[in-house]
């Protein structure tokens, strides 16, 4: 049988199909086996053939699930492919360490790089490790400190966007969650080497900013980047928790609509049927985009790689 | 400071001597429930002369109590895309937006003037919490902008009245880019030594707080102000208990090392004054 748990609700139809598939696979009867193997073919070209319907048509509310899906690659699947002598570095020096941030050294295709990402988990273990991938302003201290760090070096810094927000709670404010983030955003842009942002997965508002005042934005295909998550703006503004669909559609949180709107500098392309189907796939793919991207930001000079991303956030809503 | 060229320099207008929405003759305290005489209310500043609550105070009562002589002129306002997610929930933005201008008679929620404080030049920008809950789009992110454009061309401080709910929902992504932009604005005092003085006042929140609202070189609170990031409400729906007292007002927040003083409405003006002076009586290095 398929796993079920990594379908999502409206991939039934491919879930039913790979499910026969599987059936069929398992049944081991050599004389039926030359039947069969042509019944597989069928059935896969069908597959392919819905992936390919489903995946090229997401609603914005489907993209949030496929954005938010739990096999997508995160950060730390990111790092482990593309980085080499990974150097994971801790705490902000001031309060403590949070592991909603993963930060570090390491060489990607020989280049010195200083990666930041949010990390979600994958297991209830690590998730609570993680802290869901909500950054607590120590998350974010931890987060400026990389950036300065990376400055001082000249190191160039990527980071991965994938959060739901800034973590809620009594101690994120006690500890000053607004000002962490504002000084976050203010970091990246003082900063004088190539800064590039990846939304892999949820670009959720203050919490993914922080992040993201960078030369380039980047945004997976089906990724997600909004000011505030359907269901909030759901509650707030439609006053109905299950107004989700449309909030999603008039968010216009797409990388689609981002790319549109000037945001996203590019959108990196996921195989059919998504990220979390074919995971190396795409991170590979990725890695190849984040470096021709970096390799054309190294060519600019230090003073002009902070002019650059001053002017690109200037430009951004002096639309015509 | 190569994007200051492609700057469009704000025109100023002098402030006309405009006559407010007729004051109401008798307001409720919204914490005492105590009954105020309108003329009495405004000449206390909109504080509550019972318990010291501070009211919510329009962005032209704001200017008149800051201002030298209550004499100062209008930055031209920004000239942004409106609507530009053509947005619609129950209600369609568009018309969202007519009706806040026909009540607050201002373009959008912040409005920038400039004027002389102690005899300082100085460029003060206000909020207008009426205006959607003071919520910032591309408006309120380009006047801010502009502002601190304005004042490193005269070479003078800027002070940011607060009062926000947060991002504006409806122009989605671009809203969001406000906190960036807004934080770019603020970098361009910093990097010319010229002050910013942020002073928050109820409430503010959200995407406001969490960029140029918390970036001051001096953080002034007014007493009893919201100041938070995520909204009550949410964290206590998440951790399923109840809140510490005071919890995200001003106090606690000077408890917790976030704001540097809390002011009464009533010193302010003085409080900015003495701050100016401090901040501008600086010594020639090497001399």
């Amino acid at each position: 049988m398929a796993d079920k748990t990594i379908y999502l609700d409206f991939e039934e139809p491919i879930y039913k199909l790979d499910t026969k598939i599987q059936e069929l696979k398992s049944c081991c009867d050599d004389n039926l086996a030359k039947d069969f193997n042509k019944e597989i073919a069928n059935l896969e070209k069908k597959t392919q053939k819905l992936l390919e319907e489903t995946y090229t048509k997401l609603t914005p509310w489907q993209k949030v699930c496929v954005a938010r899906h739990a096999n997508r690659p995160h950060s730390i699947d990111y790092i482990n492919a593309l980085i080499e002598n990974f150097m994971p570095l801790a705490g902000d020096k001031l309060f403590g360490e949070d592991e909603a941030i993963v930060g570090g050294l390491g060489f990607f295709n020989g280049q010195a790089v200083m990666v930041i990402g949010q990390e979600k988990g994958h297991d209830l273990e690590s998730r609570i490790r993680h802290g869901f991938g909500m950054p607590k302003p120590e998350g974010y201290r931890k987060a400026k400190r990389l950036m300065e760090l990376a400055n001082h070096f000249n190191i160039p810094i990527i980071s991965l966007v994938d959060t739901a927000g800034a973590f809620p709670g009594i101690e994120g404010e006690e500890r000053g969650q607004a000002e962490a983030i504002a000084s976050c955003i203010m970091e990246g842009f003082k900063m004088e080497v190539p800064y590039i942002a990846v939304v892999i997965g949820e670009g959720g508002s203050g919490g993914a900013i922080a992040l993201a005042t960078a030369n380039r934005i980047l945004m997976l295909e089906h990724s997600i980047y909004s000011v505030i998550s359907p269901e909030g703006c759901a509650s707030i503004l439609w006053r109905d928790g299950s107004a989700v669909k449309k909030a999603a559609t008039a968010l216009h949180l797409t990388a689609q609509d981002l790319h549109k709107f000037g945001v996203v500098d590019e959108i990196i392309r996921e195989p059919l049927g998504g990220a979390h189907r074919f995971r190396d796939e795409t991170v590979k793919h990725a890695g190849d985009v984040i470096w021709k991207h970096l390799t054309e930001l190294k060519k600019l000079s230090p003073a002009d790689l902070a002019k650059d991303r001053e002017e690109k956030f200037l430009a951004m809503s002096r639309i015509a | 400071m190569n994007w200051l060229l492609d700057y469009v320099r704000p025109k100023l207008s002098v402030a006309k001597t405009e006559k407010d929405v007729p004051d109401n003759l008798w307001d409720k305290c919204p914490q005492c429930d105590a009954m105020i005489y309108g003329q009495e209310l405004a000449k206390n500043l909109y504080v509550c002369p019972h318990c010291g609550y501070h009211m919510y105070l329009r962005p032209r009562k704001r200017f008149r109590m800051l201002f030298d002589d209550e004499e100062y002129s209008y930055l031209e306002a920004p000239k942004v895309k409106e609507d530009p997610l053509n947005f619609k929930d129950t209600k369609d933005y568009r018309s969202k937006l007519k009706s806040a201008r026909e009540k607050t008679k201002f373009d959008d929620a912040f409005v920038a003037a400039f004027g002389k404080m102690g005899g300082h030049g100085v460029v003060i920008g206000v909020m207008n919490f009426n205006f959607i809950g003071g919520s910032m789009g591309l408006a309120v992110g380009e006047g801010i902008v502009q502002a601190a454009q304005f004042a490193v061309e005269r070479k003078v401080p800027l002070i940011l009245v607060t009062a926000s709910g947060g991002a504006r929902m409806q122009e989605g992504i671009l809203s969001l880019m406000q906190m960036a932009r807004t934080t770019l604005a603020v970098k361009q005092l910093k990097d010319n030594h010229l002050p910013y003085i942020a002073v928050l006042t109820n409430p503010t929140t959200g995407g406001v707080s969490a960029s140029f609202a918390m970036l001051g070189d001096i953080t002034i609170a007014e007493p009893d102000a919201l100041i938070a990031f995520a909204g009550a409400r949410v964290i206590k729906e998440t951790i399923k208990a109840d809140l510490p007292a005071g919890f995200q007002k001003a106090e606690y927040l000077k408890k917790h090392g976030m704001v540097d003083m809390i002011v009464s409405r009533h010193d302010l003006r003085e409080k900015l004054i003495t701050l100016l002076n401090l901040l501008g009586n600086t010594y020639t290095k090497g001399e």
